[in-house]
């Protein structure tokens, strides 16, 4: 038997990961070992989205929703992860590298089946690991320029976790902050600094924003968009001096191209964050000889192996051909060609495609192929609207054949089709500037795109890939593609594009897919919900006459409803649309398997007065229900009889009590906990905004169910997070979570907006329930609704806290029309005679009970006898 | 007097059944579901949803799938041709159909119609 091989990776980040996921799914780890070391306190994480850390930034959660690896271990025991650790000597002769662990990290995983585990650490010691294969991924750094007082409290770089903690740590005492550098990284840091309420400048060399991927146009246009958002940008500035004692008070700036000595000006600041470019970190080659590219970078040839054949370098630390990357895909490229090489595979790395797009303070840029026209003869398109802030530039060789690049500030749609049509070669139509004019002057060309199109840059991922994940693995949605070829897992920016290829392949073998909700409606829930508004319909027959076919069915009439019900506050019953409603909005309680009723009376927040608790009794006792506390901190009465609900409700009502809508797509119930007024750890009342919150939203009609909870403190005994809307008190007010639930895929609710006063919680929530009202499929909970919206949970914050559609004033109304034109429902139906007539159970017999419905006793109270067993002749 | 054959009961006013919209009746002791569509017509099927075993397809929705007009169950939602009964959903299920006439304003239901018969 040949001796398993021991691999070491020094660095856990995004790229090392990658080559220890691959060489578990790609076999290699059946004979060889593999540790990784890595210096970072934490698993790798997505440094791609590392912005969004501050969107969590409560506790630790910013963290785990990061991380690529939650538990901190690989399933395969034969990999082995080793955190807190820093390799600082390579010894290439001995091939051995040496380690030094700080305590917290050391033989926290040992115990698992490994050749290199008996050379485990020894807590704070320095430690010396074998190794066969030596795998160099250590990244970059972000490069601090020399100038004088760089190292003043206050300063701060932007790459990882901690460095983030640093920085929101700081702006808590600041007014504002300062950038230095006008890139991409610089931009998104002047994003983060903005969302800690800093007044945020940035500063750049360069006479313009994004020098590397943008030319002047495109960068003045930027300017603008950046400006408008409240960013002071100064380009063609040098940084002189950073001012201040022991702490940073200010930033000194001269033009740039003047001499030292010009007139010079002081931008304040108490935070500076330096973002003017990265280094690769390739220290460790230096020092034991191994070639480094004259720009920085470990030298390696294309299947990424340095001159000594047993070490590699892959991602930013490396710089295959002379070239590093500053970009996670080529890195993960270079990860795959080494499990490639060490599986004696064929693969090589031979550069890559340095297209960016993103959105930088919701401003969509792109940038990708030969953006400067620097081909022989390369002709530009450009079309500039200064009024709607876009600017977009197509790159095109010299016979127009063929598109070579371009640049879209301010609308990057066209993004997901021209890409690929630059690394395809794809031939343009004749008129290519119809691809980059806007929709109605004759654009939106559907680009046929060739099978080996690249689709994901992140992960690679062809066309071609995506249509085999349909075909052969049974993909069915965006979701589903996602886990199978890892497409948009990463910077998220093709998940449009390979919606649209599933979407076109299911239509090219004539599978539906219609949008539409059901056949009698080729609209989507959103799309109907615009056109009664727009329209004004309040009858279903008119809404299927003007845009449907047939007479509608189980799908599209509650949906109809429910649309009708959120834009009109109509009692539901009322004659033209009771019929549409499903049986449980039809009979205003939830329909049980022998075909009676539930009663679920509101008890708000769960609180309930001792004799409101004995008039549930007393109702449940006289007409025989069975009674369960739910799991929604309420009462639940089992086994009415259609004919009976009227009289039970009638008891109820005169009690107090109102419709509880368990039957509804509408607000259940805002679960609370007993908060301050009681509990020795709470900071709020969570009971009082509990109840006023489930007074103010029921009866609200939505998608889906609503559930809400308030939380007195971070203990989050209320499970708020598990709700679509989740309120956390805190010691300044409340923080606001969407988009959680139960059910058959939980999800944790995120940060929508933290420390918010009572009045502009409300009105968040009220803004965030409308849009989703208004916005939602049908049946989808916020949850999916949020991953579904182009833009996810950022979008959310943009429209609802931001404003950025100035939808927020007409959110707020339409929900003030709600809170307004509420009735309870049953307590109506109670006071009008004809909705009260289908509350019969034969139209002919109306005092005979359904012979079918028949109960049994189990723990004292009744229990349905299924249908089919009760004796024919027997009582019911 | 109208003539009525003997073997039809009326059940109720055709008013009382609502439009796209179903109520149970009890006919010999059997609960059958009367069903008006949007164009008027009325059909009868048994009340008895053959998936739960519930008296309860009269609380349908009614619409049309294709051409056919039907009824979902409200238990499980499989949708049932109301002029046949036949489930559209599993074709080895059907509920029993009723023949049924409107006379002077009165649904009157009659006897079980053979499987497959169509009105
Ligand atoms: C009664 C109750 C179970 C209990 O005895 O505790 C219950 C009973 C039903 N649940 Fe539930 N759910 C109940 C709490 C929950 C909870 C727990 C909670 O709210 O904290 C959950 C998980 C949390 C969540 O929703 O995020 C829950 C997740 C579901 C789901 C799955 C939803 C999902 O997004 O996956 C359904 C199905 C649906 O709504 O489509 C459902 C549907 C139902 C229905 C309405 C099914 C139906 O249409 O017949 C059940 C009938 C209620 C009735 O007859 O009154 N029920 N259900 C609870 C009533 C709470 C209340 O006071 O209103
Ligand atoms: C804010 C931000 C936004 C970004 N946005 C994008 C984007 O939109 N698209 C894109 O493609 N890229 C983006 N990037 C770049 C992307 O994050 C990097 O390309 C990627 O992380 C590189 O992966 P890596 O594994 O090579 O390096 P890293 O992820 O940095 O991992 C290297 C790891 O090695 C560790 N290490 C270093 N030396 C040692 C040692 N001696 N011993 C032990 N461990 C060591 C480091 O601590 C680090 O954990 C962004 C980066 C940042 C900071
Ligand atoms: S969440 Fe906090 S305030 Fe509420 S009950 Fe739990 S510990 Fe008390
Ligand atoms: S291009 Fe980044 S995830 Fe697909």
């Amino acid at each position: 038997m040949t001796k398993r091989q021991r691999i070491v990776v020094v660095g856990h980040g995004m790229v090392g990961h990658r080559f220890a996921q691959a060489a578990v799914e790609r076999g290699l780890t059946e004979t060889h070992d593999v540790l990784v070391l890595g210096e970072e306190p934490r698993a790798a994480y997505d440094r791609v989205a590392l912005t969004s850390w501050f969107a969590h930034a409560d506790g630790d959660g910013g963290s785990d929703a990061l991380s690529l690896l939650p538990g901190g271990e690989y399933d395969d025991p034969r990999v082995r992860l080793v955190l807190d650790s820093v390799v600082t000597e390579v010894d290439r002769a001995a091939r051995t590298v040496t380690v030094v662990s700080p305590p917290s990290a050391v033989g926290s995983r040992d115990g698992r089946q490994n050749a290199l585990l008996d050379q485990q650490g020894v807590p704070g010691a320095v430690t010396v690991h074998e190794y066969d294969v030596l795998v160099l991924a250590t990244g970059a750094a972000p490069f601090v320029p020399p100038v004088e007082g760089r190292g003043k409290d206050g300063c701060f770089v932007y790459r990882t976790i901690e460095d983030l903690e640093a920085i929101q740590a700081a702006s808590a005492a600041a007014t504002s902050g300062v950038v230095i550098g006008g890139g991409l990284l610089g931009l998104e840091a002047a994003n983060a600094l903005v969302q800690l309420g800093l007044d945020t400048h940035v500063v750049e060399m360069a006479p313009r924003l994004m020098p590397v991927q943008l030319d002047d146009g495109a960068g003045s246009t930027l300017v603008r968009h950046i400006e408008r958002l409240g960013v002071t940008v100064h380009t063609g500035v040098v940084t002189e001096a950073i001012e201040g004692g022991s702490s940073v008070t200010g930033l000194r700036v001269r033009q740039a191209g003047t001499d030292e000595g010009a007139p010079t000006q002081v931008v304040d600041a108490q935070v500076v964050v330096f973002s003017a470019g990265i280094r690769p970190r390739d220290a460790l080659a230096r020092e034991c000889d191994l070639e480094v590219a004259p720009r920085g970078g470990v030298l390696v040839d294309e299947q990424c192996r340095t001159a000594d054949p047993h070490v590699f370098a892959i991602g930013e630390c490396a710089a295959p051909g002379g070239t590093m990357y500053g970009l996670v895909a080529p890195g993960y490229a270079m990860a795959e060609v080494v499990v490639d090489a060490l599986l004696d595979g064929p693969g090589t790395f031979t550069g890559a495609d340095m297209s960016t797009k993103l959105k930088l303070l919701g401003v969509d840029v792109a940038s990708f192929g030969d953006a400067f026209a620097t081909t022989d003869g390369s002709l530009e398109l450009t079309y500039a609207d200064a009024v709607a802030g876009v600017y977009k530039k197509l790159v095109v060789s010299e016979d127009g054949s063929r598109l070579l690049g371009g640049i879209l500030v301010g609308d990057a749609s066209a993004y997901g089709v021209l890409r690929p049509m630059v690394s395809s070669g794809l031939a343009l139509p004749d008129n290519p500037e119809q691809l980059i004019l806007p929709v109605g002057t004759g654009a939106g060309i559907q680009l046929g795109m060739p099978d080996e199109a690249q689709v994901c840059s992140c992960n690679d991922v062809t066309k071609a890939d995506i249509l085999h994940a349909v075909t052969d693995q049974g993909c069915e949605s965006v979701g589903d593609v996602k886990q199978c070829t890892r497409a948009g897992s990463t910077c998220g920016s093709c998940v449009a594009t390979v919606k649209n290829i599933i979407e076109d392949h299911f239509a090219s073998v004539g599978r539906v897919v219609d949008k539409g909700i059901c056949e009698h409606f080729r609209l989507t829930r959103q799309a109907l919900f615009d056109v009664v508004a727009v329209h004004g319909y309040r009858r279903f027959d008119d809404i299927v006459a003007a845009h449907g076919t047939g007479r509608g069915c189980d799908v599209c009439k509650p949906a109809i409803a429910s649309i009708l019900a959120s834009q009109t506050s109509t009692h539901i019953l009322e004659p033209a649309t009771a019929e549409l409603q499903d049986t449980n909005d039809k009979y205003l309680g939830n329909i049980q398997r022998n075909g009676t009723y539930s009663v679920v009376p509101r008890i708000p927040g769960g609180e309930i007065t001792p004799d409101k608790l004995i008039v549930i009794g007393e109702v449940a006792k006289d007409y025989g229900l069975y009674t369960k506390i739910t799991g929604g901190q309420r009462i639940d009465l089992f086994g009415a009889r259609m004919e009976q609900l009227p009289a039970i409700w009638r008891r109820l009502v005169d009690a107090g009590f109102e419709s509880g809508h368990a039957y509804g797509k509408s607000l259940r119930t805002v679960k609370s906990c007993v908060g301050s007024t009681w509990c020795r750890f709470g900071v709020q009342d969570s009971v009082g905004l509990a109840i006023a919150l489930e007074l103010r939203y029921r009866g609200l009609r939505s998608p889906h169910k609503l559930k809400g909870g308030v939380s007195g403190c971070a203990r989050e005994c209320a499970e708020a997070r598990g709700k679509d809307f989740g309120v956390i008190a805190t010691e300044k007010g409340w923080n606001l979570y969407v988009g959680g639930n139960g059910g058959a895929t939980p999800a944790h609710a995120r940060l929508l907006a933290g420390d918010l006063d009572t009045a502009t919680l409300v009105s968040y929530l009220d803004r965030f329930l409308m849009y989703y009202v208004r916005t939602a499929d049908r049946l989808q909970r916020t949850s999916t609704w949020i991953e579904q919206l182009d833009g996810g949970l950022d979008r959310v914050r943009e429209v609802v806290v931001d404003d950025s559609l100035g939808l927020g004033a007409e959110l707020e109304a339409e929900m003030a029309r709600h809170v307004g034109g509420y009735e309870d429902e049953w307590r109506a139906t109670l006071e009008d005679p004809t909705k009260l007539e289908r509350f019969v159970s034969f139209v002919n017999a109306p005092d005979t009970p359904d012979p079918s419905i028949a109960f049994t006793t189990e723990r004292d109270q009744i229990q349905p006898i299924a249908p089919a067993l009760i004796p024919v002749g027997a009582p019911a | 007097m109208s003539t009525v054959a003997v073997a039809l009961t009326p059940v109720c006013a055709v008013s009382a059944v609502p439009l796209e919209g179903g109520v149970a009746a009890l006919v010999s002791g059997e609960a059958v579901a009367v069903f008006r569509t949007h164009s008027g017509e009325v059909f009868a099927l048994s009340n008895v949803d053959p998936f739960s075993g519930a008296s309860v397809l009269s609380r349908g929705i009614v619409g049309s799938r294709g051409d056919a007009p039907v009824v979902s169950s409200p238990m499980y939602k499989q949708a049932f041709d109301l002029r046949t009964g036949a489930c559209l959903d599993d074709e080895t299920v059907s509920v029993p159909s009723y023949d049924v006439s409107v006379v002077d304003g009165v649904v009157h239901v009659g006897s079980v119609r053979p499987v497959g018969e169509v009105t």
